[in-house]
């Protein structure tokens, strides 16, 4: 391959732990909200002191939901950049530290507004419910900061592009670079909600906000923000395990293939957590039905390309029959079995999710605690468990420690804890969802409706399951603390995988950033425009703001 | 760009499988008229007490076993909160909101819409079990949400 530095610069390695470190702290603090939140759905349990359990809920989805996942993957990019990018300059390294302050100030903005009890609104704040500005300009202040990284990290594409001319860049630096635009460009809808309609409404320099035109545009971002968390998997997966368990990479070019297939399909398809609303035509909501199914392509041949890695490895070792080659996988290792535990979670996830975008099917779940159980499969299994296992390779690798064989058979046994754990809980969401129990709701008995009733042994399995994953988080953060301040010292790779030799050369389209970007914006035009504008010519009397927490 | 034999199989039968999915989903949606609700008739959210048919919220005979349920949703409760519908009717189903976003839910059917200030939300079902039936919202809408409900009798 090109002039690959081996080894993340210590200084680059600062910025990316610190990252790391707010990631971890928001674990521990969201996991303590969804204890709490599991223990008093079963209703054997009430909050102390007057707690509300909304002020609880909207703390976990917001520490869990945009800060951990957001902090962690800029501080895996930063480190993934340095490492096959070459070491950061210090304007780009500057400009990052500047990104990671600005996020961080605001989300501790945002926490004080939520813990006083002004900002109980979730992590969705849908209005009118009307939360402190200070709640608003907190979360600004989060995606600003991202903001800031994502031009820092391209600045630093452009200079390898520049010192490179017409080579391929590094897959993984090009991964980097296709979710960040990806962010970027999903992160201008809820930009434009808060900064243009919610920041002013709050402050009361106007008096009514357009509703639905504020949820089409937290729903535009709202759903590739779950590509945003998946692709920092989906670069584990291609690049990293492939040299865990010594193979290669299945094909560079599919890979990038997937890549850009996301970016473009991750967009456009905001209806589909808008199909029970008004207001919205539904033969475009059906368009968006069928673009947000597009996904299932990438989705298909990442499934191929890693069984396709683990296959052609075993073969390799001399494993015969159909499925000897599972055999040979480094089971030992929690570099793989961690996130390989996520992958296999991600097969029913996937399923669950067909589901919820089903134009109709989507009406049976809508809003029932199914669709938590979901995202439980999706972002707390899949992604969180690849984030887990890359955090067991880099933390070492960039505090100089090495994981001891102790450590790496808790962080196996953590997995298979979190596993138990999402089974109960997230099996039983799944189940009570079907019968109608709703999500985002405290304990309730519905008047002791006789329906309501038979959905309380599920959410006694949901405190079980959140309880064992609540040792789950405990567990890893032993992991985590141990690797940061008391490991040995030593080296670690960040193991970044070679081309399989029979793989074709890259072709240099991929990173034609202009016909991506083309098609990206053209699919969100014909998607959005017709609606977009019909919201706004035939939109009802606005609201006022309320405060009913 | 080179594909592997077995994965241009894999790829052929899974998006193969995703387009006839897609299509049963729109000849559902366009030929069987199976769309989620999506009215799109607006209201404005400070009137609605006066503004028919939910200034007398409540089941309205509208024709041969043809109803019409009209139902004014606020934190935390909906107008009325009992309700009997004879079995075998059918019923169309208003919602409006007098101020924040609710949910309209009657678990073990398939009646499930958001109800968002300055819109009326519509679905129309055929009860044809009787028993009882809870409503709740499924929007999240301030402190007492999860005691917002209702209940449907469908009688013989």
């Amino acid at each position: 391959m090109m002039s690959e530095v081996r080894k993340v610069d210590a200084r680059d390695g600062k910025l990316a732990m610190a990252h790391i470190y707010v990631a971890f702290i928001a674990l521990a603090l969201g996991g303590l909200c969804g204890l709490l939140q599991v223990l008093v759905r079963s209703g054997k349990f009430t909050l102390p002191a007057n707690i509300s359990y909304y002020t609880i809920l909207t703390t976990h989805g917001v520490l869990l939901g945009l800060v951990l996942t957001t902090f962690f993957i800029i501080g895996f990019q930063f480190a993934a950049l340095s490492r096959t990018a070459g070491t950061l300059s210090d304007k780009v390294r500057f400009w990052g530290w500047i990104g990671f302050w600005t996020m961080t100030i605001g989300t501790a903005m945002t926490a004080y507004y939520i813990l006083i009890g002004e900002a109980s609104v979730l992590f969705t704040f849908y209005a009118p419910l009307q939360a402190h500005p200070g709640f608003y300009l907190g979360l600004t202040l989060v995606v600003v900061g991202s903001w800031i990284s994502g031009f820092a990290m391209f600045a630093h594409y452009a200079k390898w592009k520049k010192e490179h001319p017409g080579q391929v860049s590094p897959i993984l630096t090009f991964m980097c670079v296709v979710n960040m635009i990806l962010w970027l460009v999903c992160t201008l809808g809820v930009a434009a909600t808060v900064l243009f309609q919610l920041l002013p409404w709050s402050l009361g320099l106007v008096d009514r906000i357009n509703v639905l035109v504020s949820r089409t545009l937290f729903w535009y971002f709202g759903h590739p923000l779950v590509y945003f968390w998946l692709l920092p998997a989906y670069m584990v997966w291609y690049v990293v395990i492939p040299k865990v368990i010594g193979g290669k990479m299945f094909s560079d070019s599919l890979a990038r293939l997937t890549f850009i297939l996301f970016l473009i399909f991750s967009i456009p398809v905001g209806f589909h957590h808008q199909l029970v609303e008004p207001g919205i035509d539904p033969a475009w909501k059906y368009l968006q039905v069928v673009l947000t199914f597009m996904v299932v392509i990438p989705s298909l041949m990442t499934a191929f390309s890693m069984f396709a890695t683990f296959e052609m490895y075993g073969r390799s070792k001399g494993a015969t029959g159909l499925f000897g080659w599972l055999r040979k996988l480094p089971w030992g290792d929690a570099r793989f079995f961690v996130p390989f535990v996520g992958m296999l979670f991600f097969i029913p996830a996937g399923a669950g999710g067909l589901v919820n975008a089903s134009h109709q099917l989507n009406q049976v779940v809508h809003n029932t605690i199914w669709v938590t159980g979901h995202f439980h499969l999706t972002l707390a299994t899949t992604v969180v468990l690849t984030f887990f296992g890359a955090a067991y390779w880099l933390i070492p690798h960039l505090t100089g420690r090495v994981m001891t064989k102790a450590m790496n058979r808790l962080a196996i046994i953590q997995a298979v804890v979190w596993a138990i754990g999402m089974f109960f809980m997230s099996g039983a969401m799944h189940f009570a969802g079907l019968l109608g129990a709703p999500r985002r709701s405290a304990f309730s008995t519905y008047g002791n409706a006789p329906q309501a009733l038979e959905w309380i042994p599920y959410q006694i399995a949901q405190a079980v399951g959140g309880a064992i994953l609540f040792i789950g988080i405990i567990l890893v953060l032993i992991i985590v603390t141990n690797l940061a301040f008391f490991a040995p010292k030593g080296e670690t790779e960040f193991p970044v995988a070679e081309v399989a030799e029979e793989a074709e050369r890259t072709p240099l389209v991929f990173e034609n950033w202009k016909l991506w970007l083309g098609i990206t914006v053209a699919l969100i035009l014909i998607a959005y425009t017709v609606p977009f504008i019909d919201m706004i010519q035939n939109a009802p009397p606005g609201s006022k703001g309320f405060k009913l927490w | 760009m080179h594909m592997h034999k077995y994965e241009k199989i894999w790829l052929f039968f899974g998006i193969g499988s995703l387009f006839v999915f897609l299509a049963v989903l729109g000849v559902g949606a366009f030929a069987q008229g199976n769309q989620p609700p999506s009215c799109l008739t607006t209201i404005d959210p400070e009137k609605v007490d006066q503004t028919p048919p939910f200034d007398k919220p409540g089941l309205v005979k509208t024709g041969d076993n043809e109803y019409q349920l009209n139902i004014v949703a606020s934190a935390f409760s909906y107008t009325p909160n009992q309700v009997e519908i004879p079995k075998g009717a059918k019923v169309t189903i208003n919602v409006a909101t007098k101020d924040v976003i609710h949910g309209f839910e009657m678990a073990g059917t398939n009646v499930n819409m958001m109800v968002e200030p300055g819109y009326v939300s519509s679905f129309t079902q055929t009860f044809d079990k009787p028993g009882e039936y809870v409503i709740l919202c499924n929007e999240y809408c301030g402190a007492g949400h999860h005691l917002m409900t209702a209940k449907v009798k469908v009688v013989e």
